[in-house]
């Protein structure tokens, strides 16, 4: 298995890799960043890009930093880099419990996060974390710069509503209040592989009652969505089994199901509940509060 | 300008130069070579296994920049001013076994070897960034290296063995 043939470039700027892209993306080329998903897709002769304008040598992209509470996260951050947390709160807790779900060591020491949200697979766990957490895009071309509320990013399966001759140089996430409680959960058959079903979750309490809710479901659906009635279950409720289990039913319920010859609609919305109360009880338990 | 038009059959070649096993290697090579069969065709570095060559075995696993990483899902040139070690890189010849070798060979971590380079470039890796896991340290390690062969246990017993607390458990 090799990859069909291409041209290779290797900017050293931004300005230069939006020239490039902009040219080459009419003709099939494409961004290569940690080549963790479209290395894999080219040995199989899924994709068959005619260039490659590889991002690793901008080194204006290798950042992580909280800029006006947000964690800005730019396009070469490999998913290692989340594995101890990044920031002191919530927010940084919660991407390192994710970050070690995502594939195995090797694979995470090359992926990046910009790269998972750019090839959108519907399991991806950084793609369910900006849909929860109602992170901002930024998207570059040669014509400008853009910004796309991951809300709206997201059309389906590895679809999204960025351009071909854009290149996602970062991602803004908000940072959870100091005092959230964050959990995540998923399913998968082998430790490493995509989630069959997986839930991002964080709570604030006020007076012992929930006060905000964040719940997205991943892996179940086309892409990752925030379940706004399942927030809306918890609101107002004490942090306990029977708030947890009414939200979990409520995204089981309103999910379209993904399928496939191993996971028939009635598994995944088992799964769904399953792991949206399992992620609100590590919430629940959320150590750094 | 940068060759837009170019035909796709028309095999673009670059120059690089990477650092294995401490030895500087020039070649010429094709941009769609991956750094696996860099190793094992153009350096005839063959210790370094492909399996499934689309990340999910582990067999490949190399250490670049010191970290492991798939050299099935890296391309040559993206190895480029980079130092890489092999399994070659582990032993030297004449030498007697490295203790995590030797350690695998004693409890039965290996039998038809094809995993192993693999197995050893992430075990290497592990122990010196945490040179006392857990179990469970060694298991998650290891999760992303299939090997067909020994049911595992042979190679977590070998590297239990190599430990601190190696002498105090009595275990199978
Ligand atoms: C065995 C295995 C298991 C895996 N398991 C998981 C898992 O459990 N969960 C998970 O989420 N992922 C998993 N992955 C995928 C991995 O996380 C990838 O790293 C990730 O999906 C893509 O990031 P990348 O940087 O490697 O992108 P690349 O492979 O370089 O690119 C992927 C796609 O995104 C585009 N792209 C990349 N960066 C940009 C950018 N900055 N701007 C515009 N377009 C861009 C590319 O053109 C390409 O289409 C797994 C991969 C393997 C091989
Ligand atoms: S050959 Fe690289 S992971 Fe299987
Ligand atoms: S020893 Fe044969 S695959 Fe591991």
């Amino acid at each position: 298995m090799k990859p069909a043939p291409f041209a290779y470039h290797r900017p050293t700027t931004l300005d230069e890799a939006v020239a490039m892209l902009a040219e080459v993306a009419p003709l099939e080329g494409r961004v290569i960043a940690g080549g963790q998903s479209l290395i894999p897709m080219m040995a199989l002769r899924l994709a068959y890009p005619t260039h490659l304008v590889d991002i690793n040598g901008i080194g204006e992209l290798d950042r992580v930093a909280v800029e006006g509470g947000e964690l800005v996260v730019g396009a070469l951050a490999r998913h290692v880099r989340f594995e101890t947390p990044v920031e002191p709160g919530p927010t940084g807790r919660l991407l390192a419990r994710v970050a070690h779900n995502i594939a195995h060591f090797p694979i995470r020491s090359r992926g990046t996060m910009c790269g998972s949200l750019a090839n959108a697979d519907p399991a991806s766990e950084w793609c369910l974390a900006a849909v929860t957490l109602d992170a901002r895009l930024v998207a570059r071309s040669r014509s400008g710069t853009r910004e796309i509320a991951a809300r709206d990013y997201f059309l389906g399966i590895m679809m999204t509503t960025l351009e071909p001759e854009e290149i996602l140089v970062e991602v803004r996430l908000p940072l959870l209040p100091a005092d959230a409680r964050a959990g995540f959960y998923e399913f998968s058959r082998r430790a490493g592989d995509f989630a069959l079903a997986s839930c991002l979750c964080a709570y604030t309490l006020e007076g012992g009652l929930i006060a905000r809710a964040w719940l997205g479901v991943g892996g179940a659906e086309a892409h990752p969505r925030r379940i706004a009635d399942a927030e809306a279950a918890l609101v107002g409720q004490p942090a306990g089994e029977a708030a947890f289990r009414a939200a979990a039913e409520i995204a089981a319920a309103g999910i379209d199901p993904l399928e496939d010859a191993n996971t028939n609609a009635a598994y995944r919305r088992d799964l769904v509940r399953t792991v949206v109360r399992r992620a609100l009880e590590a919430a629940s338990r959320d150590a750094g509060v | 300008m940068i060759g837009a038009e170019r035909a796709m059959d028309e095999a673009e070649r670059r120059l690089i130069s990477v650092t294995v096993n401490e030895v500087v290697h020039r070649a010429e090579v094709d941009v769609r070579l991956t750094l696996a069969d860099f190793l094992r065709h153009t350096l005839q570095l063959t210790g370094t296994h492909v399996g499934c060559e689309h990340g999910v075995c582990g067999a490949c696993t190399v250490l670049v920049g010191g970290h492991t990483a798939r050299s099935c899902l890296m391309l040559a040139v993206q190895a480029h001013g980079h130092s890489v070690v092999t399994i070659e890189g582990l032993s030297t010849e004449g030498q007697p076994l490295p203790p995590l070798q030797q350690a695998l060979a004693d409890h039965h971590g290996l039998q038809c070897g094809f995993c192993t380079p693999g197995i050893l470039t992430t075990l290497t890796e592990l122990l010196r960034d945490n040179p006392s896991p857990s179990d469970e340290d060694i298991r998650v390690a290891l999760s992303g290296n299939i090997c067909r062969c020994t049911g595992y246990q042979g190679i977590v017993a070998a590297v239990r063995s190599l430990l601190p607390s190696a002498g105090r458990e009595v275990r199978g």
